[in-house]
């Protein structure tokens, strides 16, 4: 296995007397697919936020060689980590061409504001919007869209940042089975551009179908890191996670 | 269309309309009225950068206005500037206080930032009103010369020139924010923030040069008020019509564009002219407040988001 792109140690976060995560170590390795699972409330969601730099926890995060500290996040999306959200966030006035317009010029240019003209990411966005089956609807306003259709969206904005590394929170929730594979085969696409992905997940049949890697949250703790084979056998995370 | 093209197109028709109406015009209350509609025009366009573009509803553009205007007065106390540095000095002062302002609500959002600018507007005018300098409550006076420079034939014939410049300043900078990459980052914040901070926006920087740059162009706004009224006094340019205004405009016009508080301040502006010396003074304000439940009821979007759709 490659020299691991994210290596995160100790991750802690409380929210008043909550404990979110206690003490969580993950890392990532460059074009690793991770699925991350566990019941509502074990800390996934607060965790993708760590890494993302939109919440600060105790621990540290490294990434690609760097400490991340308290960098924030439209600093962490230039060296190459994206996320998208659990409930997808468009930039509802804009239309689907522009909302990849953003990442495309803030987070893929070294100076976005002493950038000239505004037509140049046009092309590559149309490339994206293809890649994910929204080309058709460049035009429309985002905030018009479909469940799956904003969570294609939320992914062609990832994209567009040129990522290493892409939290996927919640990508195929509320999805319908068939709805899931079109956004699974897009994130399985992700491994020929050389893209590590960590998947939050629900739907099991998904996470063993995408993950490399399965680690399980619990009440803010890791108790399983393992292939998904051996994870899912493992009697803590049955016990904890999968009802058995 | 290129921004300094436009901005040519915009200084153009500014000197050209100036110089048609010195010459056709007779009447002084023409240029009396038409400094005011063009002095909205500059506020509203100001705060829409802050409003429409970025989402942070300003509810304190009086202090800004109010900020150019002492400026002005105090400036002119201690050295008797030329109008270009005064207005200069306008636009730094209201844009140092934007910046500050700025930095100040930065974890404020929504009706939170609105009550911060509302708080901003109450210190600084307590801090008027007790300035003895600037003539403190009871206002200050300014002298103005015997004779308008530039060989204009009245000092309102002057300032509706030098405002028609500034308005075409105004929108020239609007629109280059509107179309440039710094207007992209600025209607991510609007939309979501976080999601914008998330795509790489430095949200933080733009937020600041959005409070800094609107400010400054209010004050810049403000500067030749005590010229043109050669009197001001607090209550007066802190006045809730100028914050009110400068909201309503963009709102009827359109928030999402340069044009529509262009078109507003031009609509609103005009009608409240023509009202002012045929209706009671304070229906002004219930025509202001009437045609924003019209607006916001029938066209949310204002003028121009209700012709795009259509």
């Amino acid at each position: 296995m490659s020299e691991s792109l994210l290596v995160a140690t100790k991750v802690t976060k409380r929210f008043g007397g909550f404990v979110a995560l206690e003490g969580v170590d993950l890392s990532v390795a460059t074009g690793e697919r991770v699925g991350l699972i566990g019941p509502n409330g074990s800390g996934k969601s607060t965790f993708a936020s760590c890494i993302a730099g939109t919440v600060r926890g105790g621990g540290t995060i490294r990434f690609d060689g760097r400490d991340l500290g308290s960098m924030p996040p439209h600093r962490r999306i230039r060296l190459g980590i994206a996320r998208t959200f659990q409930i997808p966030r468009p930039f509802a006035s804009m239309t689907v061409l522009d909302n990849l317009r953003v990442p495309l010029l803030y987070a893929a240019q070294k100076h976005p504001l002493l950038q000239r003209s505004l037509g140049h990411e046009r092309d590559e966005a149309m490339a994206i919007l293809k890649q994910v089956g929204l080309e058709a609807k460049a035009d429309r306003v985002s905030r018009e869209l479909t469940q799956v259709d904003m969570r294609k969206l939320e992914l062609a904005r990832a994209i567009a940042s040129h990522p290493k590394l892409l939290v996927a929170d919640e990508a195929l929730a509320g999805l319908s089975p068939s709805e899931v594979d079109e956004v699974l085969a897009i994130l399985l696409e992700m491994k020929s551009r050389g893209v590590a992905v960590i998947l939050i997940e629900h739907i099991m049949r998904a996470v063993l179908r995408f993950s490399e890697r399965i680690a399980v949250l619990v009440a803010g703790r890791k108790i399983a890191d393992g292939p998904p084979g051996t994870v899912v056998r493992d009697p803590e995370v049955e016990r904890a996670y999968l009802g058995g | 269309m290129r921004t300094l093209t436009f901005t040519g197109i915009a200084v153009g028709i500014a000197l050209l309309v100036a110089t048609a109406t010195s010459v056709l015009v007779e009447n002084e209350y023409f240029f009396s009225a038409s400094y005011t509609v063009l002095q909205f025009v500059v506020l509203a366009t100001a705060w829409n950068i802050l409003g429409g573009f970025t989402g942070y509803v300003n509810f304190g553009s009086a202090a800004f206005f109010a900020l150019g205007a002492y400026s002005g007065i105090a400036l002119d106390k201690l050295t008797s500037a030329p109008l270009p540095l005064v207005i200069l000095a306008g636009a730094a002062v209201a844009g140092l206080v934007g910046l500050g302002m700025g930095y100040l609500t930065l974890r404020l959002r929504g009706v939170f930032f609105a009550i911060a600018t509302i708080a901003l507007a109450e210190v600084l005018f307590t801090l008027v009103v007790n300035w003895d300098y600037v003539g403190g409550a009871r206002g200050a006076y300014v002298a103005l010369a015997q004779t308008p420079p530039l060989g204009f034939r009245s000092m309102g014939r002057l300032l509706f020139t030098v405002m028609a410049l500034m308005a075409a300043g105004a929108v020239s900078i609007a629109r280059f924010v509107q179309v440039s990459t710094l207007g992209r980052g600025l209607a991510a914040i609007r939309d979501d923030e976080m999601a914008a901070e998330c795509s790489g926006v430095p949200t933080l920087r733009l937020k600041l040069i959005s409070t800094t740059l609107s400010g400054a162009l209010m004050g810049m706004a403000g500067a030749t008020f005590p010229w043109f009224l050669s009197y001001v006094e607090p209550h007066g340019v802190f006045s809730l019509s100028y914050a009110v205004n400068s909201i309503a405009m963009p709102l009827i016009g359109g928030m999402y564009d340069w044009a529509g508080p262009v078109i507003g301040a031009l609509l609103l502006g005009g009608l409240q002219q023509i009202l002012q010396v045929n209706v009671p003074a304070d229906w002004n304000l219930f025509l202001v407040g009437a045609l924003l439940v019209v607006f916001v009821t029938v066209a949310p979007h204002g003028i121009m988001g209700w012709t795009r759709r259509r």
